[in-house]
């Protein structure tokens, strides 16, 4: 056992904080500027990261969990307004197909509680279908029953007007939308698949949490030592230093838990991987929340001025803590995890 | 990155699973009972012979010199057989490695490691608690040996101790910080009394307080310099801080299982206020195993943790009243047909917020030390 990153693994976290501290948006204000957000775009092609969850040679990923978690990671932190997650997820379900990959940024399209994919039958969508972190995808996928199992299809969408995360724009399409199915698929996608997907769908969401967190910390922390109030900066009053300690604490608690579910994506079989990943969605999405309002608090009346970068935060973790299910749902798989032989989970 | 074993490591879990089968006490949760207190000498020094204690430290010492990370392999297949704790006194081993003389070592820390001798730790009184520097137990030198009056309190494991590393007073001319020493004193004398402390679940076996009247140590037995004293407690008190020395986290991994097993039981009785009190201590006590994990691998880079263990110590804190709660909303303290088991282990774990430094201390030093936020 060492969990420490490996060399290849924190080389790639640098590039991906070298490219988000360059390119992603500092104030509030940036979030319009398109120019900076294509070169942002851009950056992301070119560095490969979306393909991660491609095949390579065989039918193993080209690269772990950890190392898209790392970047997941990073890319939060600095408020990346471009796709990741929702490119990533597609990746690896065409790679479980065995189709080719994607030629065009794509994403996958859930159903509107955000928590499952959409199961389009008899060829269209049966009902509402929003697909995340989809600026720049004219796609996403969504399943169609095939024999036991499941085969991907796609499906156009167009940009939807859903404003929590200021920097995931979503997309949808109507119920009726027409799907096809995609080339190119040797294999059926089993439940196995599904769990392993999701798995990786709540580690990477609990790992663009640590990064909103971090963020959050960090803006609080700057402000609160330049910010004077009775003739001294506000960090030096115990009030507010025991409120951002404890968020520090909640980060760091969650950096160790989602950390070992990135690592379980790929090395725990699909079963294991879900319950590590739902213990991790469920400590992050608690601690995210909490510490995207503590960097609201930490800002005061400034905090809760739409200028202010600290909503920007909260409200990307919104998006991330509902996607494939929050704090309720995953300790509902977490005690079926544990052996808890009780119906229904929570209820 | 890797959570997985290595195959040394593989074959060292294999080794300790296969002796739990026949060497597990099935003492009764810790600080429930005096039934754990009876038993935890014979479980350590078992523990040890079998070699499955002190791992990571020195040969010379008694140890195995084995990475530090073994201690979490430890710590899973204990919870998961239901054994006890492994005993926690890491954070002396630590204070006398970095601060004793090479014969200090030599005399006590082989018998602290492998259980034949029972130590205390002596360092708050009734006016020092958060503010340890203020404590005002003297020692006097009187030739050879040092002349120990004073009053300690909430001193752990008081009744059963050998020994006590008692913080002093040796000067009271510097500033309060400076003036302080510690000794290992014996505790079988005339000039000790040691009186138990019931704590707030009703266990008496645990707490003490000591009054020192006269009581005598050799010189010889001051651990480091005169003056040494507060750095000797700061590095206790900075691993008494790390789960990963005290290895508490197997004891809320298995009462975190036991709960589970209690609410199979009767699942239907839970409704859902009590089954999420329980997926949260089973989730707090998992995320603290892989926050050791996380933190023992560091020590292969060398790292050695200060202000780090405070948010260690807030994590545990947290993972053991989740715990706490869980015990109470599935144990059923107040229920007519319930014992008070559990009630009892969620009152202790309200003292996890205040020994070693309260949370209060803690989120202090995360302010000041780790976010470096201004101190005026």
């Amino acid at each position: 056992m060492d969990v420490r990153l490996s060399s290849d693994q924190q080389a790639v976290r640098d590039s991906a904080t070298q490219v988000v501290d360059r390119l992603g948006p500092r104030t509030v204000g940036q979030l319009d500027d398109r120019e900076r957000s294509d070169r942002l775009d851009a950056a992301v092609a070119s560095s490969g990261w979306r393909e991660l969850r491609d095949a390579d040679d065989g039918d193993a990923p080209l690269a772990s969990g950890v190392e898209v978690a790392l970047i997941a990671e990073e890319l939060a932190r600095g408020l990346a307004d471009a796709p990741f997650t929702g490119p990533t997820l597609a990746a690896e379900l065409r790679r479980r197909t065995g189709a080719p990959a994607a030629t065009a940024t794509e994403t996958v399209g859930l159903t509107p509680t955000l928590s499952e994919l959409t199961v389009a039958v008899d060829g269209a969508l049966g009902s509402e279908l929003v697909a995340v972190d989809a600026d720049r995808s004219p796609s996403a996928l969504v399943l169609v029953p095939a024999g036991e199992g499941h085969a991907l299809a796609e499906v156009a969408v167009r940009p939807l007007d859903l404003r929590a995360d200021l920097t995931r724009p979503a997309a949808g399409a109507a119920a009726g939308t027409v799907v096809r199915k995609l080339d190119g698929q040797v294999r059926a996608l089993t439940a196995d698949d599904l769990d392993a997907w999701t798995a990786l769908g709540l580690a990477l969401t609990s790992a663009d949490l640590v990064g909103a967190m971090r963020g959050a910390i960090d803006l609080a922390v700057e402000y609160a030592g330049g910010r004077q109030q009775f003739g001294r900066p506000i960090g030096s009053f115990q009030a507010v230093q025991h409120l951002l300690a404890d968020a520090l604490v909640l980060m760091e608690g969650s950096r160790s838990i989602a950390r070992h579910a990135a690592w379980a994506v790929d090395a725990l079989p699909p079963s294991g991987a879900v319950e590590a990943a739902a213990m991790a969605k469920a400590y992050c999405a608690r601690a995210a929340r909490t510490v995207g309002e503590i960097s609201i608090q930490v800002h005061g009346g400034i905090g809760n001025t739409w200028e202010c970068l600290a909503h920007v935060y909260l409200r990307r973790a919104l998006l991330s803590i509902d996607l494939f299910g929050g704090v309720d749902a995953s300790l509902t798989r977490v005690l079926e995890g544990a052996g808890f032989g009780g119906d229904h989970g929570l209820r | 990155m890797d959570f997985g074993d290595s195959p040394d490591e593989r074959a060292f879990r294999l080794r300790l699973r296969a002796w739990l089968v026949e060497n597990n006490p099935h003492l009764p949760a810790s600080s429930t009972s005096d039934a754990y207190w009876d038993g935890v000498a014979a479980w350590h020094h078992a523990l040890y012979e079998a070699g499955f204690f002190g791992l990571s430290w020195p040969k010379e010492v008694g140890g195995q010199g084995l990475a530090s990370i073994y201690d979490v392999i430890v710590d899973e297949e204990l919870a998961a057989d239901g054994a006890p704790p492994r005993p926690s006194v890491g954070y002396l081993v630590q204070g006398m490695l970095r601060h004793g003389s090479e014969e200090l070592q030599r005399r006590f820390l082989p018998g602290l490691v492998d259980g034949t001798e029972r130590w205390c730790q002596g360092f708050s009184e009734p006016d020092a608690g958060s503010d340890l520097a203020s404590l005002r137990t003297r020692a006097v030198k009187d030739r050879d040996e040092y002349v120990i009056s004073g009053h300690k309190v909430w001193t752990s494991y008081s009744d059963a101790a050998d020994w006590c590393l008692v913080l002093t007073r040796t000067d009271t001319e510097v500033a309060k910080h400076k003036g302080l020493s510690a000794f290992i004193v014996p505790m079988d004398q005339p000039g000790i009394e040691q009186r138990p402390l019931p704590m707030i679940n009703g266990t008496t076996r645990e707490f003490g307080e000591v009054l020192f009247d006269g009581a005598r140590v050799p010189a010889a037995n001051m651990v480091g310099e005169p003056g040494e004293g507060w750095a000797l407690a700061m590095t206790i008190v900075s691993h008494e801080r790390e789960p990963g020395e005290l290895g508490f986290m197997a004891r809320y991994k298995k009462l975190a299982k036991e709960l589970v097993a209690l609410a199979n039981k009767e699942p239907d009785r839970y409704g859902p206020e009590q089954r999420r009190d329980l997926a949260w201590a089973v989730v707090e006590a998992e995320m603290l195993r892989l926050h050791v994990c996380r933190r023992l691998s560091e020590r292969y880079d060398g790292l050695t943790h200060g202000s780090e263990g405070s948010v260690d110590k807030l994590l545990m804190t947290y993972a053991e009243q989740a715990v706490g709660h869980a015990s109470l909303a599935i144990g059923g303290s107040t229920r007519a047909d319930a014992d008070d088991t559990w009630l009892k282990v969620y009152l202790y774990s309200r003292a996890q917020s205040v020994m070693g430094g309260t949370s209060q201390i803690q989120r202090n030093l995360i302010a000041t030390r780790l976010l470096e936020l201004p101190t005026s």
